[in-house]
């Protein structure tokens, strides 16, 4: 089963939140926010994901709630879940080392440190 | 806190915890499972983080009393993992015994629990481990600004 | 026995993941119990990789499949395609596994003494084990979708153990940046795995490789993932964090991020030979992968020469050095449409930039290390500052020479035994690629006398007086990587043979590990 790339509006979407995501990770320099950039790239990822598992007609796979020969196949899901755990791990990491970075320079902007350039 | 956002918040967090603990043991028949719901009963965790402070919150719930049950339920994950190594690993070798054999009936109907073989217990222990990881972080993250602030 | 190398794959995985659990429960009882408990899982692990890799040897590629009712059924009765995670090892997965269970394994016995006066042990060990899990499990599942997760295991450890002497601001810093480039690239692959997912339903890299199409978007999806292997390993346009990570990182744990980076460029010729292989317009990606290559090999090496920072300075030289694989690999990818050239001079090719591989990680782990042990014993890492620390720290420099003319390609290290082989085919193929090559190696060569004379000649330093030897586990740890290297350098013929050919063949040869999951 073939599926292109359909021109609508979640594609959008994902396009736009990956590219905000850019603009953030490369202009900004303050560490919270580049933080956040990352947790909006992850955001337009796993939107892309869920997006990838719509197929027309068919039904969320609830396996007590739904006929099963109508269900889609519940991979893109647990690809996104798995992804969401990820990125909850690796905010968690970054946001610790960022106070980390904090208590040692006292500044959260990476221009102010001695390393964090580019 | 004042007092009434205490015990509001008190309330409160035993009813997430209660449907934290639903999610978790009913992921084999309805959306959720493990992660899901630890992440509700962590959520129950911050709340009592917001209202009594992590310094008051930490007196009775310390880190390593929740990393010994996040390796617990990582323990248990990896060993039901094991469980299947005569045949394969991962290998649901609870299925067909009496201890929760059933496969679950498919079409709409009101789920039986008692079905799915390792998933329930494999979900459990997932659950186990992100409430423990979950709380752990927030408290830890808590406690480290709450610190900073002192210091200044 | 026969099971244990059916079950080994998976085991190989599963039982350090099990032991990262362990060790915090054990080291509230007993730390020498966990101490022990680490080591005594390593070499398990080594051994397992052993056999199982003898194993390979003989009889092809290992298929295991989770959660089946046999390790071999990779195909379900209902089904058309793979559905279950599926790890398939052929000889160049375990090429990668032999490096990566070796050096772990010198590097978990340096870091018992190294790490001695850091607080909170028992969780490094327990995120060094994980970030062997991550490595193994990049470099032995077949799937995209793991590749990613494994990707993020190993990525995450490391850098929460580049981080883990959070008293210097350096090394948080340090793997501060190494998160921030990770999780960038990695959700970077997640989304090309997506841009698979949705044009083949497929995960499985054999399955996905026997219907790809080189559409459009199967281009965009290569060039995304190329970007991002090539960042995660320190090519050059994307290298500006391996300096930091690696000279902040704990001595051990930088030899181990150099596996891990060493596992993605794994990935990187994994998706361009076997996913994309025969329908790959294989010239311009090779020259794309070639030119990485010249970049960092050349730019790695002239950073190098200023750096008064030893860790710095071999830094510099990582990303140099893994210039040298990519020619070799890349100009064999180059040419792989073209089977004459291919016979003549791009298997050598491959073999030389593959047989880098595993010297470079043998060799640039026992410098980090030795480079350590000046750190651990001096507490500096200022090569200006040092002197004359050869009379009190005899083995340390005698370890130091061994990797300094290895990593120079000095005859008969086994440095020179892999650069000969890149020079000689790459020679065939471009002539000025591999004088560049061979000038770099003689920039390499100053820059290591340079660090090694301002480090251990010249007269006894007034304070470094009551220096002493490393400790013993420390010296053990590098022991272990000096003793394979003398090894490698005395029979380059048999280690080419035994391990460098197949992992190349396995590589060309798309079609065996494509046929090893579908069948047919």
């Amino acid at each position: 089963m073939m599926v292109g790339i359909p021109f609508n509006v979640p594609f959008l979407a994902v396009a736009a939140l990956i590219g905000i995501a850019f603009y953030i990770i490369l202009s900004q320099r303050n560490l919270i926010k580049l933080v956040m950039g990352l947790g909006i790239m992850a955001s337009g990822v796993n939107l892309f994901l869920v997006t990838l598992g719509y197929r027309e007609g068919g039904v969320a796979p609830i396996y007590t709630h739904a006929p099963i020969e109508r269900m889609v196949l519940p991979v893109p899901q647990a690809l996104t879940l798995t992804s969401i755990v990820i990125a909850v791990a690796t905010l968690a990491l970054m946001l610790s080392m960022v106070v980390h970075i904090y208590r040692h320079t006292g500044s959260i902007d990476s221009e102010e440190s001695r390393t964090m350039k580019g | 806190m004042s007092k009434i956002v205490r015990t509001m918040s008190s309330i409160l967090s035993l009813f997430i915890f209660v449907y934290g603990s639903y999610i978790i043991m009913h992921g084999h028949l309805t959306p959720g499972g493990g992660f899901q719901g630890g992440a509700v009963f962590a959520s129950g965790v911050a709340l009592l983080i917001v209202a009594f402070g992590s310094q008051n919150l930490h007196k009775s719930l310390k880190e390593h009393h929740l990393s010994i049950l996040e390796s617990g339920g990582a323990l248990i994950f990896i060993g039901l993992a094991f469980g299947g190594i005569a045949t394969v690993f991962f290998y649901n070798f609870l299925v067909g015994s009496p201890i929760f054999g059933h496969i679950p009936p498919p079409g709409p109907n009101p789920g039986d629990i008692w079905t799915a073989g390792v998933i329930p217990f494999m979900n459990l222990a997932v659950g186990l481990k992100v409430i423990a990881g979950l709380s752990a972080i927030l408290l830890v993250m808590a406690l480290a600004t709450t610190i900073t602030e002192v210091e200044e | 026995m026969d099971k244990l190398i059916t079950h080994s794959p998976i085991l190989i995985i599963a039982i350090p993941l099990l032991a990262a659990f362990l060790t915090p429960l054990i080291s509230r009882v007993n730390e020498k119990a966990r101490d022990v408990l680490v080591i005594t899982t390593l070499a398990f692990v080594e051994f397992l990789v052993i056999i199982l890799a003898r194993d390979i040897y003989a009889n092809g590629i290992h298929i295991y499949t989770l959660g089946a009712s046999s390790p071999t059924l990779t195909i379900p009765e209902q089904y058309m395609v793979p559905v279950r995670i599926i790890l398939e090892v052929d000889a160049m997965s375990i090429f990668m596994g032999i490096i990566s269970a070796t050096v772990s394994l010198a590097a978990a016995v340096y870091s018992l003494s190294f790490m001695k006066e850091e607080t909170g042990r028992d969780r490094f060990y327990t995120l060094l084990l994980l970030m062997i899990v991550g490595m193994f499990g990049m470099e032995f599942t077949g799937d995209m979708f793991n590749l990613f997760v494994f990707l993020e295991i190993a990525s995450i450890s490391g850098a929460a153990l580049a981080a883990f002497r959070t008293r210097f601001t350096d090394a948080v810093e340090g793997g501060f940046k190494y998160i921030i480039i990770s999780s960038a690239g990695a959700l970077v692959v997640l989304f090309s795995v997506g841009i698979f997912y949705a044009q083949y339903n497929l995960l499985n890299i054999a399955a996905l490789a026997q219907v790809i199409q080189y559409t459009m978007l199967d281009k965009i999806a290569l060039a995304l993932l190329v970007i991002a292997f090539a960042m995660k390993l320190g090519g050059v346009p994307l290298h500006m964090w391996v300096p930091d990570t690696y000279a902040a990182a704990p001595a051990g744990i930088t030899a181990m991020l150099v596996v891990s980076s060493q596992a993605c460029m794994y990935a990187l010729f994994r998706v361009c030979f076997t996913l994309y292989g025969v329908t790959l317009n294989m010239a311009t990606v090779g020259w794309i992968v070639i030119i990485l290559g010249m970049l960092s090999m050349f730019v790695g090496v002239t950073m190098a020469i200023p750096q008064i920072d030893i860790k710095r300075l071999m830094s510099y030289h990582a990303i140099s050095q893994s210039g040298y694989m990519l020619l070799g690999v890349g100009v064999g990818l180059a040419v792989l449409g073209n089977p004459e050239a291919l016979a003549t001079y791009g298997r050598e090719a491959m073999s030389g930039g593959i047989f880098h591989i595993i010297n470079h990680a043998l060799y640039k782990g026992l410098l980090f290390l030795t480079a350590g042990a000046l750190f651990y014993r001096t507490g500096t890492r200022d090569l200006n500052k040092m002197g004359g620390l050869g009379h009190n720290m005899k083995f340390t420099s005698i370890f130091f020479i061994i990797g300094a003319l290895s990593i120079s390609g000095i005859p008969p290290f086994n440095g020179f035994a892999s650069k000969i082989m890149i020079y000689e085919s790459v020679y065939r193929f471009n002539p000025i690629l591999a004088v560049i090559a061979m000038l770099v190696s003689i920039i390499t060569l100053a820059s290591f006398t340079k660090a090694f004379q301002s480090a251990f000649t010249g007269p006894q330093l007034p304070q470094y007086k009551d220096v002493k030897e490393a400790p013993r586990s420390m010296l053990i740890g590098m022991g272990i990587l000096a003793s394979i290297i003398i090894f490698f350098s005395l029979f380059p013929g048999l280690i080419v043979g035994w391990i460098v050919y197949p992992a190349a063949d396995a590589l060309i040869n798309q079609a065996i590990y494509i046929s090893a999951v579908m069948g047919g």
